[in-house]
């Protein structure tokens, strides 16, 4: 705690400079505080002595003690003394008192610089709105003004306007009346004209009396002989048949006409029917059979039916050439649609070709452009080419169906065309002998082989029959010989089993084997040695032998 | 191209025979009638006044003389140049003479248009047809010659009646809705009447052989109307020359306007060819100068060869302005002609005196201006060939055929200036009549 002098100090507001001043004093000597403080300009020290010294002196510190107490607890502050109603200070609750004055007065300093600053800035904008404002006067007058001149020569043009409609009407009028004029002057003209017109007539009519009256002999003609009528008939009267026959001829004129020009309509639509009909094909297949749009492709569904349909009706009654209204109305109606849609179709490759053109780097389209006039060209070149080829044909075939020739030559020329395919037939025959011929040869020689494959076994079933028999016969006598009587039949079934099974083998091999020529001498041998072996085995089976072979034989040769 | 030697001629009164073979001339009052390729006389005759109008009958058996100041009509035959006939109108005077297409009938009209007397060379009848009109074309005859349209007028309102030429019945007699009819034209297949208003009124009335009205077409109002009309030979197109300087077609259809063909004064269109006669300097002959000057070649002096030289488009034609308080003016498209085979039409506009337009008719678009030095005087289609002759007062002679235009002098002692044209109906000879002469140009196949 430093010395502090006591002054009356007013509480207002605009003491607070004051306050202010006496506390950057005790700041100076207790630096611990708020530095804030310190920035403060200091005041002159002579008025702080005037002002400390003015409120209180050693005379009143008593009242001025209470006084300040009674300040402070009206402003809200608890009281310094110790007791209610005691003297002594309570220097704590002091000096408390005194920060909270301290505080008290940063606020109200901070405050009031705020309140300095916004009053600057509004000062400022004042200021600026002032200019504003006239600057904005000005410009309100300098508009004004131009309205007034705008709206002078609005109201000026305005008149022309009016003046112009004015003559303007006037020289219609004008018009219009020289018309009424002419047209009153054209009728007084041929009501003038008709007058003359009608004296004239009545001269007319009087001098024609008169020249008949004077029979004058001088109007005749003088002909050395009559001559003969152009078309070489003799004239006729003039009778009411003359008059019919007239009226029939003009009418056979006029009528002719009539269909001859209808002739020409006629042939006229048709070639444009057909013409139109094309049309719509071209521009249907110039279409693209699909559309990625769903909308478009529920217009194509009914159209494409009706297209359909159109085709077919008009197909058929282009062939009767109809030609009633509805016919009419459809084709021109379905050429219509077909060319709305070509149309779109051709925008909107117009568009992407625009896009292509300007944004992507789409090159395959003219790339394609150009490929696709390159194969047209190939293909319009094979095109000319192949109706040369056709040409050259058919100039051929011509010649050769028209040229004229004798009977021998027809005679060759007819079967010319057939020569090469008789040669060949011919030589196929003569492979397909052939190849008959070696079919029979092999299934000769197959038969011969089964033959002696048939007789060996039976020879050499025969053996073992033999050996077998012996063997029993060795064994025993009687049993054996029964059975071994069985055996020769049973042996001699299966070589014919085996023979029928070798016939039908070689049956069927027959077609597809050839024969060797000496195949027909062995047949003729094989029955022979066929017997003769047969002969050898058993007698009932052989003579049955020769009868099944020559059975088998004519089963052969069949 | 060959020419014959001038032979002398008065009235322009040449005409070639139907058949063709034979070619009458008039001179004064004799009548000269000539073998066609050798131009030998083959006959002469002598009328007893100046002849004013000659006409061959259909089958080129006879030749009627026609003398309006006596009255009298002289026919002649040439087979027998002993047989005459002589047809004396006396009080009643005579305006005008032609053959009815039989070729046995003389058709008179009297003075004042009071009567038309049909004289008959084969029979001893006369008929009378009333109240002719006093027009220009008041007599027209189908081209097969079998019926006969004649304009009348009553009571101040016009008829037009229909004959039939074999016994001259009346077929149909009709009012037609005009004014004060100019005149009347059949179409060549024999089945439309066009009948036409005077210049006064732009109106005109076809009725069909029946005489039923089938149309009328007005294209305005109060202006001069119609100046001349043309049909074309397949009876398609029927084109129209009015005072406004315009040429409507109609077709034959609808009887509706198919289009207009204008004829400006400048023209701007770069497709169409323009042919400008230009003067050649006659300095390549100086090397043949002898004295004395033979007349060949004094002739050729004066007269200066020209030729033909493509314009460059735009061109401005020379025009007239016509005089404004006059009469017919000389305004507007006074000459009209399809070519045979329907595919050009040659027009002339009287106020660009010096130009034949010739429109290509299936394209419906000028082809072709041929601008000369001197004005037109008369130009006429090949019959066989799309080849159009002109003349323009001058001793040449112009050809043009779409492969090109050329212009041929006449080589003629003196003064030779061609006035009017007439084709040979073969197409390889051409009369070339002037004043006071006429000779003929013949043409070789392969030419233009």
């Amino acid at each position: 705690m430093g010395d502090w002098k006591t002054v009356t100090v007013p509480v207002l507001p605009s003491d607070g400079k004051n306050i202010f001043q006496y506390t950057s004093e005790r700041r100076i000597s207790s630096p611990g505080m708020n530095s804030q403080v310190l920035r403060l300009p200091l005041p002159s020290s002579k008025s702080m002595h005037t002002f400390f010294s003015a409120f209180c002196t050693e005379e009143n510190i008593e009242q001025s003690l209470s006084y300040l107490d009674r300040e402070l607890t009206t402003l809200g502050f608890p009281s310094i003394f110790a007791e209610p109603r005691g003297r002594e200070l309570n220097l704590i609750s002091v000096i408390n008192c005194m920060n909270e004055l301290l505080v008290l007065q940063h606020k109200n300093l901070r405050a009031q610089e705020e309140v300095e600053m916004q009053h600057l800035k509004l000062g400022s904008d004042m200021d600026h709105l002032q200019n504003c404002y006239a600057k904005l006067k000005e410009q309100l007058e300098l508009s004004k003004r131009e309205i007034v001149g705008l709206q002078e020569r609005d109201r000026q043009l305005q008149t022309k306007n009016r003046n112009l409609h004015q003559l303007l009407k006037n020289e219609k009028d004008e018009v219009q009346k020289l018309q009424n004029i002419i047209s009153s002057r054209a009728t007084q003209y041929n009501h003038d004209m008709k007058r003359k017109e009608r004296e004239y007539n009545k001269l007319k009519e009087r001098l024609h009396q008169l020249v008949m009256n004077k029979k004058d002999k001088k109007i005749a003609m003088e002909v050395l002989n009559y001559v003969g009528r152009a078309d070489g008939k003799r004239g006729a009267w003039r009778t009411d048949k003359t008059e019919a026959r007239n009226e029939e001829e003009m009418y056979k004129v006029l009528l002719s006409d009539f269909e001859q020009r209808q002739k020409q309509l006629l042939v006229e639509n048709a070639e444009l029917k057909k013409v139109l009909q094309q049309m719509k094909k071209e521009i249907i297949s110039l279409l693209p059979p699909q559309k990625q749009k769903p909308k478009e492709r529920s217009e194509d569904g009914p159209v494409l039916s009706d297209l359909e349909e159109d085709i077919g009706e008009l197909n058929k009654e282009n062939m009767w050439e109809l030609s009633c209204e509805t016919v009419r109305e459809q084709l021109t109606n379905s050429i219509r649609k077909q060319w709305r849609m070509l149309k779109n179709h051709v925008e909107k490759l117009d568009n992407q070709v625009s896009r292509v053109h300007s944004g992507a780097l789409n090159d395959k389209d003219v790339i394609s452009r150009e490929d696709h006039e390159l194969e047209t060209e190939k293909l319009e070149l094979e095109i000319q080419q192949c109706k040369e080829m056709i040409k050259t044909q058919q100039q051929l075939l011509q010649q050769q169906l028209m040229s004229p020739c004798d009977d021998d030559t027809t005679l060759l020329l007819q079967d010319c065309y057939l020569l090469e395919e008789k040669e060949r037939l011919q030589e196929e025959w003569r492979l397909f002998r052939e190849q008959k011929k070696n079919f029979e040869k092999e299934r000769r020689s197959f038969t011969e082989a089964a033959i002696r494959l048939g007789l060996e076994r039976k020879a050499f079933e025969e053996d073992r029959g033999a050996w077998l028999k012996q063997q029993f016969l060795s064994m025993s006598t009687d049993y054996k010989h029964s059975e071994s009587v069985t055996t020769p039949s049973a042996f001699l079934g299966s070589p014919d089993q085996d023979n029928r099974l070798a016939k039908s083998a070689s049956r069927q091999r027959k077609p597809h084997c050839l024969s060797s020529p000496l195949s027909a001498e062995s047949w003729q041998q094989t029955p022979q040695s066929i017997t003769n072996n047969s002969a050898a085995s058993t007698p009932p089976a052989r003579d049955s032998k020769p009868n099944q072979w020559e059975e088998s034989e004519g089963e052969e040769t069949e | 191209m060959n020419f014959s030697e001038l032979f002398k001629l008065t009235g322009l009164l040449s005409r070639f025979s139907p058949n063709g073979k034979c070619l009458a001339s008039c001179v004064q009052y004799r009548l000269v009638v000539r073998d066609v390729s050798t131009l030998q006389v083959l006959q002469l005759y002598t009328c007893l006044d100046q002849i004013q109008h000659i006409e061959w009958s259909s089958d080129s058996l006879f030749i009627l003389c026609a003398m309006y100041k006596r009255g009298i009509v002289q026919v002649w035959s040439l087979e027998q140049p002993d047989w005459h006939c002589k047809i004396d109108e006396g009080s009643a005077g005579l305006v005008a003479s032609c053959w009815s297409p039989d070729g046995r009938h003389i058709l008179n009209t009297t003075e004042f248009h009071l009567r038309i007397t049909v004289w008959s060379l084969c029979t001893k009848s006369v008929s009378y047809i009333k109240y002719p009109k006093a027009c220009q074309q008041g007599i027209a005859f189908t081209k097969d010659g079998r019926y006969m349209a004649v304009a009348e007028r009553r009571d101040c309102k016009d008829f037009v009646s229909i004959f039939v030429c074999s016994d001259w019945q009346l077929l149909r007699h009709f009012d037609t809705e005009t004014q004060d009819l100019f005149g009347i034209e059949w179409a060549p297949n024999g089945c439309v009447l066009a009948v036409w208003d005077t210049c006064l009124e732009y109106k005109i009335l076809l009725y069909s052989l029946d005489g039923r009205l089938l149309s009328t077409y007005r294209a305005y109002e109060w202006s001069l109307g119609i100046k001349s009309i043309a049909w074309s030979p397949s009876s398609q197109f029927l084109a129209i020359g009015s005072y406004d300087e315009k040429v409507r077609i109609l077709n034959h259809v609808t009887w509706k306007k198919i289009t207009e063909f204008e004829h400006p004064t400048t023209i701007a269109n770069t497709k169409t060819i323009v042919y400008k006669e230009v003067e050649k300097s006659p300095s390549a002959e100086t090397e043949r100068l002898s004295l004395p000057p033979s007349r060949a070649s004094a002739s050729s002096w004066f007269s200066t060869q020209s030729k033909y030289d493509i314009s460059q488009v735009p061109v401005s034609l020379h025009h007239i302005k016509p005089v404004a308080d006059r009469a017919n003016p000389k305004i507007g498209v006074g000459m009209l002609a399809f070519s045979a085979d329907n595919c050009f039409l040659a027009t002339k506009n009287d106020n660009i005196p010096n130009a034949v337009w010739i429109w290509d008719i299936q394209k419906l678009k000028l082809f072709v201006v041929l601008e000369q030095l001197s004005a037109i005087q008369s130009f006429q289609w090949d019959p066989r060939q799309p080849r159009l002759a002109l003349c323009t007062g001058n001793s040449k002679v112009y050809l043009w055929s779409p492969a090109g235009c050329v212009s041929v002098q006449v080589p003629m002692e003196g003064d030779f200036q061609i006035v009017s044209l007439s084709w040979h109906s073969s197409g390889d000879s051409m009369a070339l009549l002037s004043k006071d002469n006429f000779c003929v140009c013949y043409l070789e196949r392969e030419e233009v």
